[in-house]
C-alpha cells in the first residue's frame, strides 16, 4: 500500500496541474469554438508576471504568506491586459471564419506573444522559488511532498467547480449556455454575445494564467516555457471531448495517473503513454470521452 | 615609347594587383549559431554569444593574447552571423544550407544541441563547409563516421560520464547503488549510458536503482523526484541542462533529493551562481571540462574571464569557455593554413588540415585534437562539491583528472573503451 500512495498521490497532483492549464482551453472551445493557441501564451505571461510580482514583493520584505496572493493577482492583472486587447483588437473580427483559419490566426498570435515576453522580460531565466518550499512539506507512503502541491490541487477543484457552478447555478451561466448553443438565435433574443465571448476569453486566458503563475515557484521562468503546456493541455481536453468541462477533468486525471504509473513503474514508456491513451480514446470515441450529440444545421 | 611601355607594364602590374589587395581585406565570415530563445537560450546560448562577441571584438582590435594577437584571422577582419539554434533539427539543417549558400559564410561555429550536431554533420560535409561543434557532448559523431569538414573543439560527454564516475567512486567509499534521470535525447542518453558503465566497470556489483527519462524541457519532475526518492540510490547522476535542470533543482531541493542521494550534476555550473542557496553542499558539480571555476591560471584564462566579466557583468559558463576555444583554435588553424599558403587566403580544405590533430591553448588549458582521426579534441576534466560560503556557492575538494583518463584512446569507440576497463 505504501509503494501505491505517492503513485497516487503523484497522479492526483500532476492532475491538478494539467487540468488548471487545460480548464480554460475547453472553456474557451466550449463557447465560442475557437481552438485557441495563445492558451499557451497567457500560462507563459502568467509564469512571468508570477515570478517576477511575487519576486518584487518578496524583495521588499512583505509578508511571504501573502506571496500566494500575488501570484493569483500577477495572472489577473496580465490577462486583464492581454486578454481584451486580443479578443477585441483582433478575434472579434475573425469569428465568422472557418475555425482553422481562426487556429491559425491564434497560432500567430502565439508566436507574436512569444516574442512580446522576450521583449518586456528578456531571455534569462526569472525564479522565486520561496512560495515553493514557504508551507513545509507532508508525507505520503514515506516520501515528503511540499504542502504547495495542496494549493495546486484546490485551485484545481475551486477552478473546476467554480465554472460548473457558474455555468448551472446562476442566470449568466444560463445564458452563457444559450450562447453556446446558438449565438445566431442568442443574438436575436437581445443576448450581448460580443462581451459574453470577451468575458469567456478573458476568463479562460486567466484560468491558463493562473497555471503558469502557480507553476512559476517550481520552475525556472524562461522563453519558450508555454509550448508544451499548449501540447498535453490539447491532449487533456481531446481525450474528455474538446468544451467539456467534465471530460477536461477525466481527461487530466486519465493523463495523470498514467503518467504517475508509467514513471514509477516503466519509466522507458512515460513519453508514449501519454499519446497512445489519447489515440486509443480517439480510436474508440473519436470526439473524446464526454463530446456530445451536435444537431446538424442546415 | 619605353616610357609608354612602363607605364603599360605598371598598370598591368596595378591592375593585377588591385583584386588581391581587395581579397586580402575581405573579412572572414563566420555562421554562428547558438540557442538565442527557448530554454537553452539562458544557460547556454547567451553566453556562447556574449564570448563569440568578446573574442571576435578583440580579435578584431589585436587585443587576444600571443599567439592569438594578430587581428582578425591572418588580418582579415571576422564578421559573424548568428542564427538561433530553437526549432527542429529540420530548422537547423535549413539555416544552415542559408547560411552557406545563400550567405557565403567562409565557415560555420555552432551548435549546442546533439541532436542537431548529428544532423548537421553530415550536410556540413555535403557542402564541403568548415563546420566546428562548440558544445553539444555525443560521442557519437566521429564514432560513426568519418567527416573531412566537421570538428568539434570540445571534449564529448564520455569526458563528462568518466570523470564524474571516477569522482564519485572517490567521494563515496562504500557506494553500493546508483539512480539517474536525464533528458531522453542523444545527449542524456549518452551521458547516462557511460555513467552508468563506467560505475559498473569501477565498482563491480553496483546496482541501478532507477533511470529516469524525461522528455526534453518537461519542465515537471515531481512524479520522477518521487521515484528517486522511493529508490535511495546512494548517488544520484543528472546530465540535465538549462531550464530543466534549474526545474529539477527548485523542484527536488524541498523534498531533500539531494541530501538523500548524492547529486551529481554534470553540467551543475552553469546554475552555480543563480541556484546557490538550493544546491545543498556536497553535490558533485560538473563543468564539462576545466572550465569556470577550474579553468587554469593562465594567460588566457586572464584575458577571457576579466574581459567577459567586465564586460557583461556576468562570470562566463562553459558554454562561454567553449566558443572561446572554439574560435581561438579555428584562428589559429587559419593562420597557420594561411602561412603554408604563402600568406594567401586559406580554402576550406587548408584550413581543416591545420586543425586537425592540432594542439593550442586556451582558457580552458590545452586542447588536443586526437580523436576521430584529429577531428575530436580530448581536454583534462575536474569535479568537485558544492559549498555555501555567505551566500555564494564555492567549489571545494577538486580533483582534476589528466585527459587520457576520461578519454577514450583514438580509433576506439566510448562505449567498448569503458566495457573494456578503461584499457589505453
Amino acid at each position: 500500500m505504501n509503494e501505491i500512495l505517492p503513485v497516487i498521490a503523484d497522479g492526483i497532483i500532476y492532475s491538478a496541474w494539467l487540468f488548471i492549464a487545460a480548464i480554460g482551453l475547453t472553456l474557451i472551445y466550449g463557447v465560442m469554438k475557437i481552438v485557441n493557441v495563445t492558451h499557451g501564451s497567457f500560462y507563459a505571461l502568467g509564469a512571468y508576471a508570477g515570478a517576477s510580482f511575487t519576486g518584487a514583493w518578496l524583495a521588499h520584505g512583505y509578508p511571504p504568506m501573502l506571496s500566494y496572493v500575488v501570484l493569483l493577482a500577477a495572472a489577473a492583472i496580465v490577462t486583464l491586459v492581454f486578454a481584451p486587447i486580443i479578443e477585441r483588437g483582433i478575434l472579434r473580427f475573425m469569428y465568422a471564419k472557418d475555425e482553422v483559419v481562426i487556429l491559425l490566426i491564434t497560432y500567430a498570435l502565439f508566436l507574436v506573444l512569444e516574442d512580446t515576453i522576450k521583449l518586456i522580460w528578456g531571455v534569462n531565466p526569472y525564479y522565486v522559488a520561496e512560495p515553493y518550499a514557504l508551507l513545509g512539506s507532508f508525507d505520503i507512503g514515506g516520501l515528503p511532498y511540499p504542502t504547495y502541491n495542496l494549493i495546486l490541487v484546490g485551485l484545481a477543484l475551486v477552478a473546476g467547480g467554480g465554472l460548473v457552478w457558474l455555468l448551472r447555478g446562476t442566470r449568466v451561466g444560463k445564458l452563457l449556455t444559450v450562447v453556446i448553443h446558438d449565438p445566431e438565435v442568442s443574438r436575436a433574443m437581445g443576448i450581448n454575445v460580443g462581451r459574453y465571448y470577451l468575458v469567456t476569453f478573458t476568463f479562460g486566458s486567466m484560468l491558463a494564467a493562473i497555471g503558469g503563475s502557480f507553476t512559476a515557484p517550481t520552475v525556472s521562468v524562461v522563453p519558450g516555457l508555454g509550448v508544451d503546456v499548449i501540447v498535453l493541455s490539447f491532449a487533456v481536453v481531446v481525450i474528455g471531448g474538446l468544451g467539456s468541462l467534465p471530460g477536461a477533468a477525466l481527461g487530466a486525471v486519465i493523463v495523470g495517473l498514467v503518467r504517475s504509473v508509467s514513471v514509477h513503474y516503466a519509466p522507458q514508456v512515460e513519453l508514449f503513454v501519454i499519446y497512445f491513451v489519447m489515440a486509443l480514446v480517439l480510436a474508440f470515441r473519436p470526439r473524446g470521452l464526454f463530446s456530445l450529440a451536435e444537431p446538424r444545421k442546415i | 615609347m619605353h616610357v609608354r611601355r612602363k607605364l603599360a607594364l605598371a598598370a598591368v602590374v596595378a591592375a593585377a594587383l588591385a583584386p588581391a589587395a581587395a581579397v586580402a581585406q575581405e573579412p572572414v565570415k563566420i555562421g554562428v549559431i547558438m540557442f538565442l530563445s527557448g530554454p537553452a537560450a539562458a544557460p547556454f546560448g547567451v553566453p556562447a554569444k556574449n564570448a563569440a562577441d568578446f573574442v571576435v571584438e578583440q580579435l578584431n582590435a589585436g587585443k587576444g593574447p600571443a599567439p592569438y594577437a594578430t587581428k582578425g584571422f591572418g588580418g582579415s577582419k571576422i564578421e559573424t552571423a548568428v542564427v538561433d539554434e530553437a526549432g527542429s533539427t529540420t530548422t537547423q539543417v535549413t539555416e544552415f544550407r542559408n547560411l552557406v549558400q545563400r550567405d557565403k559564410v567562409d565557415l560555420v561555429i555552432g551548435y549546442v544541441s546533439s541532436g542537431n550536431c548529428l544532423a548537421i554533420a553530415p550536410v556540413a560535409e555535403e557542402l564541403k563547409k568548415l563546420t566546428n561543434f562548440f558544445d553539444c557532448g555525443t560521442p557519437r559523431i566521429f564514432e560513426d563516421n568519418d567527416y573531412k569538414y566537421v570538428f568539434r573543439t570540445s571534449p564529448t560527454a564520455t569526458m563528462d560520464s568518466v570523470g564524474a564516475a571516477l569522482y564519485v567512486r572517490d567521494a563515496k567509499p562504500g557506494i553500493k547503488s546508483i539512480a539517474g534521470i536525464n533528458q531522453n535525447y542523444a545527449w542524456g542518453q549518452d551521458s547516462w549510458g557511460d555513467f552508468e558503465a563506467s560505475m559498473k566497470q569501477l565498482v563491480p556489483g553496483i546496482e541501478v536503482k532507477t533511470s529516469q527519462m524525461p522528455k526534453l524541457f518537461a519542465g515537471q519532475y515531481n512524479t520522477e523526484i518521487s521515484t528517486l526518492l522511493g529508490a535511495g540510490a546512494d548517488v544520484l547522476h543528472s546530465s540535465f541542462f538549462d531550464g530543466d535542470l534549474e526545474a529539477l533543482i527548485l523542484q527536488g531541493a524541498p523534498r531533500g533529493l539531494f541530501k538523500k542521494s548524492m547529486g551529481v550534476l554534470t553540467t551543475g555550473e552553469t546554475v552555480i551562481h543563480k541556484l546557490a542557496a538550493q544546491i545543498p553542499d556536497g553535490t558533485v558539480i560538473g563543468a564539462r571540462g576545466t572550465f569556470g571555476p577550474y579553468a587554469p591560471h593562465n594567460a588566457y584564462n586572464t584575458w577571457f574571464h576579466n574581459g567577459y566579466k567586465a564586460k557583461f557583468n556576468a562570470e562566463p559558463n562553459y558554454a562561454s569557455y567553449q566558443m572561446a576555444q572554439a574560435i581561438l583554435g579555428v584562428k589559429l588553424a587559419w593562420e597557420k593554413a594561411m602561412a603554408a599558403n604563402g600568406g594567401k587566403r586559406p580554402t576550406n580544405e587548408q584550413v581543416g588540415a591545420a586543425l586537425e590533430h592540432m594542439s593550442y591553448e586556451g582558457p580552458g588549458g590545452l586542447v588536443r585534437m586526437t580523436n576521430g582521426k584529429g577531428h575530436q579534441a580530448i581536454m583534462d576534466t575536474a569535479y568537485g562539491v558544492s559549498k555555501l560560503v555567505n551566500g555564494k556557492m564555492e567549489i571545494v575538494k577538486i580533483k582534476r583528472y589528466p585527459a587520457e583518463m576520461v578519454n577514450p584512446p583514438e580509433g576506439v569507440k566510448s562505449a567498448d573503451w569503458i566495457k573494456g576497463g578503461f584499457k589505453k
